[in-house]
């Protein structure tokens, strides 16, 4: 089966009665419930629809009366490997036939797919699993028990008196059998139970085991399709550049060399942008490089990284608002031996494999989307306000990403295609080209961390923590933004793991003027497991203590941390000698529900240059659903996060970012690549998050090698190699 | 300018100018879009096709320079042993997170295999360094090659 008949390019919509749209809502309350789940776990799942005689019994479940069924994928697939862990969940709780199981995108609809964390359709946050765990069990679970009193009334017999197994419910009496497809018809005039029994985790026949993806078969051959890939009768092609500096306009633009290019169609001129509009992606490119703009560069012509830098120091120095205090800091500062340091991480672009694209398709009263977004039902409505129609006017024809980490968390890559929509007739695909892409990106913030902690005896007694940055919550999801705190930019920091008696977290908010900042895989974890651990390995060696020793006896109140760390130190050897300039590094974390330590083993050479040579890392993630992409999440993630401690780093002079491709901004390549050891731990807690939390781990587990291989506490990223070249200190 | 190529055993004519690289006259002309844009300065390997078995990235190769030579693309891959060798270990190694870089991999994969059919560590890292992937599979890459060479089962 191929992935266009497996993700059925079919619209749901159609399929979505007026009835389930009413009654189906995953009612807002985001607000009070950010980080918590809103809907009820027990909530009764929706009623029965039927379409094209097909029992669809909530928004995720369809089976026709062949038995064939379809479940609607709420959350996206962008490599994390959610489609196949949607599946698997609420095929375990129907007991389908999983052989006859097909997947399709979720329309936009936020009541039917929204988020239950956000109150919308957002694939972020290593939330997939940890938000639809309950309610795809409850529509899984409901479906089934609608499928057995069907089957049970026609026979007669009382619903407990039946079980179900791979699509069939038996009369365990009579040995009597009937397919859900036979039962399809008849289960959509069953009221869906109220309260609906799941599972005992130890019948799970799917969940836990390492089930192939759905997804990739068609990932090896070319057949699946990506955004970027949609291909329409007439279309035209197109590519643009946004004015260098962030904030500018275009001023003359002079287009007669642009048209004399063959295949250019069109000079699209908008006031902050051009595009070329060509036969094909060539023409535009050539056109574009031959149209002769003049830019007003507006007032951020003159902002630079240093400028950046220097209004970010001086903001962490103020007070900020307070997110967490116990105990008593100033005793707590009083007390023991106090060190104190600051940690700056630097601004990264996402870079997604598959550069930023949309295509689309505008008449006077329609507008019709083909992309790849983590949010599609804010796509639709920022799509239908720049076509100027109602929203109901908008399609969005959602489709596997070629990766995300948040930068598909925007809807700017459609917008700026509908505005150019706008002066072409019939379709039009717009493609950003890999500088595009990197100049203007919506950046992770700046982040300077001060902190200032005692020892006492060999443990902290006093910690105070400051983070100065970017509140990129305030802007997505103005509601969350709550008392001045940004709950993302202070996540992993105000829940850190250890047992401190005296603990103050401050938050400041700072924008960095002109460059636009958002959610950048592993978002606020990544900057604050950066500065906690990286301070923990230099108060460890204040102490005179091991790193891990130093951290286990501070989280006596943890056991999955400790469990984690301790499996970590087993499998990467900690303690065992190394050659010089070697040194192993611990990080851990309490992130997105998840429990990770992780170890990185790295060289440093005589040039400073750095070496991974291994990593491994303990995962304490609750159930895992499917533990191989649980797996490959840490793999990768690490290599992400690896990539930008040694590489990453978008720099600004003149208002523009200086970085534009793989040449200058960096990747990690396999011949650099570490060897990675994941080991998963057995666990019967709700599951944890885990698509960033290889992202979080990396940096500063390797920043703490390099500090145990040469000694040198570096304090920012990326790596400065002329730091720990031999010969020099910090 | 009219041209035809030899694209995965078949001809193939269509119109476009003769400096146009060929990883446009895949997508854009001939609507084969398994071969994918990444960068368009031969950085990423991404487009990453065989021309006459030897990979090359097709995002800076002029299609007026193809001439008489074949063609292979991530379409046809899978004819040859040591593509459908790839395939299948990616597959059973489930190598693939987002896939979008995937296609150019296996394509040098597939050319290192067919030209080194028991690669070393080294001959891996030579082979395949020039393809980047931002979901950081390099990992399972490196151990479905093996597993592809050596032609065990999983």
């Amino acid at each position: 089966m191929t992935i266009a008949e497996k993700i059925s390019a079919e619209k749901t919509s159609e399929q979505v009665s007026r009835r389930a749209l009413l009654t189906g809502g995953l009612a807002g309350g985001f607000l009070l419930a950010f980080h918590l789940p809103v809907r009820a776990v027990n909530e009764p799942v929706q009623p029965p629809d039927v379409t094209d005689g097909k029992f669809a019994p909530n928004a995720f479940i369809r089976i026709d009366a062949t038995g064939h069924t379809t479940l609607v994928m709420p959350q996206v697939e962008m490599g994390q490997g959610v489609y196949t862990a949607v599946a698997m969940i609420l095929a375990e709780e129907l007991d389908a036939d999983f052989s006859q199981v097909t997947l399709q995108h979720a329309p936009p609809n936020d009541k039917l797919y929204g988020n239950p964390t956000f109150g919308l359709q957002v694939t972020g946050n290593s939330n997939s699993i940890r938000a639809f765990w309950k309610p795809l069990r409850n529509a899984g679970a409901g479906a089934r028990a609608m499928l057995v009193q069907a089957a049970a009334q026609q026979w007669q017999v009382e619903p407990a008196s039946c079980s179900t197994a791979n699509g069939e419910v038996t009369h365990k009496e009579s040995g009597r059998k009937l397919s859900y497809g036979a039962l399809a018809l008849a289960a959509s005039s069953e009221t869906p139970p109220k309260d609906v029994a799941l599972k005992d985790p130890k019948d799970f026949t799917l969940i836990g085991k390492p089930l192939k993806r759905f997804d990739t078969p068609d990932k090896v051959n070319g057949k699946a399709i990506y955004g970027i890939d949609a291909m329409l009768p007439g279309m035209k092609f197109a590519t643009l550049a946004a004015c260098p500096v962030f904030g500018g306009k275009v001023g003359k633009v002079d287009d007669s060399a642009a048209k004399k290019i063959p295949g250019v169609q069109k000079i699209v001129v908008l006031d902050d942008l051009v595009a070329v509009v060509g036969d094909h992606m060539w023409a535009a490119k050539k056109g574009l490089d031959a149209l002769k703009v003049t830019w007003d560069e507006g007032p951020n012509a003159r902002i630079s990284s240093k400028d950046i830098w220097q209004d970010l120091r001086a903001a962490s120095e103020k007070d900020g608002v307070v997110a967490r205090s116990e105990g008593d800091i100033a005793k707590g500062l009083a007390t023991g031996e106090r060190l104190d340091a600051a940690y700056e991480l630097p601004f990264l672009a996402h870079a997604t494999m598959e550069p930023l694209n949309a295509t689309v398709h505008l008449t006077p009263d329609s507008c019709e989307i083909w992309t790849g977004t983590q949010i599609v039902s804010r796509v639709q409505a920022e799509a239908a306000k720049a076509a100027g129609l109602p929203v109901d006017k908008v399609i969005v024809n959602n489709h596997l990403l070629g990766g995300g980490f948040g930068r598909k968390l925007e809807p700017d890559m459609v917008v700026a295609a509908v505005r150019i929509a706008k002066q072409v007739d019939g379709p039009v695909k717009v493609v950003w080209t890999r500088e595009e892409d990197i100049q203007h990106d919506v950046y992770r913030p700046v982040y300077r961390d001060n902190i200032a902690a005692t020892l006492l005896d060999g443990k902290i007694v006093g910690w105070k923590y400051r983070i100065t940055g970017s509140a990129v919550i305030a802007r997505w999801l103005p509601p969350a933004f709550q008392k001045g705190i940004d709950i993302d930019a202070v996540d992993s920091a105000v829940d850190m793991p250890y047992d401190i008696p005296n603990i103050h977290v401050e938050y400041v908010r700072a924008e960095p003027p002109a460059v636009p900042t958002g959610f950048w895989r592993g978002v606020g974890p990544n900057n604050n497991v950066f500065a906690v651990e990286c301070f923990m390995d230099e108060l460890a060696r204040k102490a005179g203590k091991d790193p891990i020793a130093f951290r286990l006896a501070m989280l006596g109140k943890n056991p999955r941390m400790q469990g984690a760390l301790n499996l970590a130190a087993e499998k990467s050897n900690w303690g065992q000698p190394l050659p010089a300039r070697v040194g192993r590094g611990v990080c851990v974390q309490p992130s997105f529900g998840s429990f990770i330590a992780t170890v990185v083993e790295a060289e440093v050479d005589e040039a400073g240059e750095v070496h991974l040579r291994r990593v491994t890392s303990a995962v304490d993630t609750g159930i895992a659903v499917n533990p191989d992409t649980i797996m490959a999440q840490l793999e990768g993630g690490l290599i992400f996060s690896l990539t930008a401690a040694l590489y990453g780093e978008i720099t600004i002079d003149k208002g523009r970012v200086q970085q534009s491709n793989f040449h200058d901004y960096r990747m990690l390549r396999i011949d650099q690549a570490p060897k990675i050891e994941v080991h998963v731990i057995k666990s019967g807690e709700p599951p944890g998050g885990i698509g960033e939390t290889g992202s979080t781990a990396g940096p500063p587990a390797l920043r703490n090698a390099i500090y145990a291989a040469t000694g040198v506490a570096l304090r920012r990223l990326p790596i400065d190699r002329t730091l720990i070249a031999v010969g020099k200190k910090a | 300018m009219a041209t035809t190529l030899t694209i995965n055993g078949e001809a193939k004519s269509f119109d476009a100018p003769a400096d146009m690289p060929l990883l446009w006259v895949l997508r854009d002309v001939l609507g084969m879009t398994g071969t994918k844009f990444g960068c368009g300065i031969a950085q990423c390997g991404a487009c990453t096709v065989h021309i006459d078995g030897k990979p090359v990235r097709s995002c800076m190769l002029p299609v007026g320079a193809v001439r008489d030579r074949a063609v292979t693309t991530i379409e046809g891959i899978g004819a040859s042993p040591a593509g459908a060798k790839v395939q299948k270990a990616w597959l059973d190694l489930e190598v693939i997170q987002c896939g979008y870089c995937q296609s150019g991999q296996i394509m040098s994969a597939a050319a290192l295999l067919a030209a080194t059919p028991n690669p070393d560590d080294s001959d891996i890292d030579a082979a395949m360094a020039g393809n980047i992937c931002r979901c950081g599979t390099y990992v399972r890459i490196r151990a479905a090659i093996k597993q592809a060479a050596s032609g065990r089962q999983s």
